[in-house]
């Protein structure tokens, strides 16, 4: 692979152009349509009413809670992935992205039968009294579950491309794993750790299938931003669509933050999954 | 060079596109839906073609029905069926989609059509149906009366006021003067059925028609207040029909003495 000379070369064929073109319309195009349907007079009112405040609030605190779900688990998963040499690693590689690919309709039945009150582990819970059905606990491991892979992906790609040059230095001069793992390995990943992490969170917050299956639908309890704006449907065009863009608001602002802010960081993610050897042609 | 995040759009368009395609499954038409039927229509008409029924959810058993019957003493007929929440079917309705007959589950979202002049004539009620209490095959919270849904520690689940099966719970709970602490408000009455059929609440407020389908997954609770809350389901036909002759003779079969055999079995009333 000659790196220089293909980020050198910018000559893109115009039909790459018109199909490049298609492909965004299709998605902003339907976004626009939205917020030509929404009621500017009432969109404060609407947006601001008490149901309407209390499923935002509770989507921003299950989405928060289920990204450290994610970074908890997420983290030791992509590192056992990426470092890892074991039998079955690719059979678990395929498990833990299946929530990527599974409508979440079947993650809801999946958590239903284990976390349920008839469910694998639901059952014995109980008996220790902790009840996880139509509890807010139920809506993070929904929106965990679905959120997961996007964190392992995005980590596990970045530690793969960073390499363990550095590690294998660090380990020779005597460092201990855990050392290694704080002081060398994660600050060398820590964009792909962030920019996982954010994907998390806004899987998380657009989380819907999973929850209405496993979680219910109660005010301030399970309701989450997405349930209310389906059920704001059935009688409040309005009010949905004024959810519906508040919603994509926050996706927007959240991804966007990450993405661009800080600049030399993201680009310094994009150097290293592009493979670190090769030196960035000054423009 | 594949490192495993090139992967994600690819993986996230593919599910998208599945979804979309799964979402849009358009009932698939029949060859000879053109040819004229050889007489002996049921209903004395010479209708023929094709015609799509827009029907509430609950209907689901007995629009089957109905519709293979009427095929089969209509040759040359086909009835393409789509079944979704009346609110969903009436805004689809409202926004050109290509159906020929509507049947609401309440009186409220065919209102919304004909208001807007989009339905023919006057609906006309065909079936009743009512709420009933339906709780796991154990009655793990034996559950014998509404008022005991209210009792502390029993995990109900009702519809969201939002949908004609919560705005009939609601009625239930004025003419009762029974308040209840629902663990979860559904936008709709599957969803409801789904929580006492998997065991996670101890009851459910659903139709008497959901129990009957669910068959021995869950056990009926009746009680006497349903009657405080009927819901009555109207049927029109679309007013851009390109086929009002067909829509008109289902219609009648709908309502006629074949439509009420047929409800009746799945569990609806008589309006």
């Amino acid at each position: 692979m000659n790196h220089r000379s293909v980020s050198a070369y910018n000559g893109i064929p115009r039909w790459v152009m018109t199909l490049a073109a298609a492909g965004a319309l299709f998605v902003v195009l339907p976004l626009a349509a939205m917020v030509a349907r929404v009621n500017w007079p009432q969109f404060l009112p609407l947006i601001t009413s008490e149901s309407s405040l209390a499923a935002l609030g509770l989507s921003l605190r299950t989405a928060t809670a289920s990204t450290v779900l994610c970074v908890v688990f997420g983290v030791p998963l992509a590192l056992v992935l990426a470092r890892g040499e074991f039998p079955g690693q690719r059979l678990l590689r395929s498990f833990i992205l299946l929530p990527l690919v599974l409508p979440p309709v079947v993650g809801g039945i999946a958590l239903l039968y284990t976390f349920g009150r008839q469910g694998l582990l639901g059952k014995s819970l109980e008996l220790a009294g902790i009840q996880i059905a139509f509890s807010t606990t139920a809506v993070v491991l929904a929106q965990a579950f679905v959120a997961l892979p996007f964190l392992v992906v995005s980590l596990e790609g970045a530690l793969r491309s960073a390499g363990n040059r550095y590690e294998a230095v660090a380990a020779t001069l005597g460092a201990r794993p855990t050392t290694v793992l704080r002081r060398v390995t994660l600050p060398l990943v820590l964009p792909g750790l962030a920019s996982g992490a954010v994907l998390s969170f806004a899987r998380s917050l657009g989380e819907f299938g999973a929850t209405l299956t496993f979680a219910g639908s109660l005010q301030g309890v399970t309701r989450t931003l997405p349930l209310e704006i389906y059920l704001q449907r059935e009688t409040d065009a309005d009010a949905a669509v004024a959810l519906s863009l508040l919603l994509v608001a926050v996706a927007v602002a959240v991804v966007g933050l990450s993405y661009r802010g800080p600049g030399p960081a993201g680009s310094g993610s994009n150097a290293a999954l592009s493979g670190g050897k090769t030196g960035r042609v000054p423009s | 060079m594949r490192t495993p995040r090139r992967g994600i759009p690819a993986l996230l368009l593919a599910g998208v596109l599945a979804a979309g395609l799964a979402g849009c499954a358009a009932p698939e038409s029949s060859g000879n839906a053109s040819s004229p039927a050889p007489g002996g229509a049921s209903e004395g008409s010479q209708a023929s073609g094709t015609i799509t029924v827009f029907a509430a959810a609950s209907l689901k058993m007995a629009f089957t029905r109905l519709a293979g019957d009427f095929e089969a003493k209509n040759p040359g007929t086909k009835i393409m069926l789509s079944f979704a929440g009346s609110s969903d079917l009436a805004t689809q309705i409202g926004q050109g989609a290509p159906a020929d007959v509507f049947a609401s589950a309440d009186a409220k979202n065919m209102a919304k059509l004909s208001d807007a002049s989009l339905v023919d004539g006057s609906p006309r009620d065909f079936a009743t149906n009512v709420l009933t209490i339906a709780v796991p095959p154990a009655n793990p919270a034996s559950i014998g009366s509404f008022a005991d849904l209210a009792r502390p520690g029993v995990k109900v689940v009702i519809c969201a006021g939002q949908v004609p099966c919560g705005a009939a719970t609601k009625t239930l709970e004025e003419e009762t003067g029974v308040a209840l602490q629902p663990v979860s408000e559904e936008s709709s009455v599957t969803d409801v059925l789904g929580k006492v059929t998997s065991g996670e609440a101890d009851a459910g407020l659903v139709y008497v028609t959901d129990v009957k389908t669910a068959g021995n997954k869950v056990k009926e609770v009746p009680f006497a207040e349903s009657a405080k809350a009927v819901n009555t389901y109207p049927i029109a036909a679309v007013r851009t029909s390109k086929n009002k002759d067909l829509a008109a003779a289902f219609i009648a079969t709908v309502v006629g003495p074949e439509g009420k055999a047929v409800l009746g079995d799945a569990g609806f009333g008589t309006p």
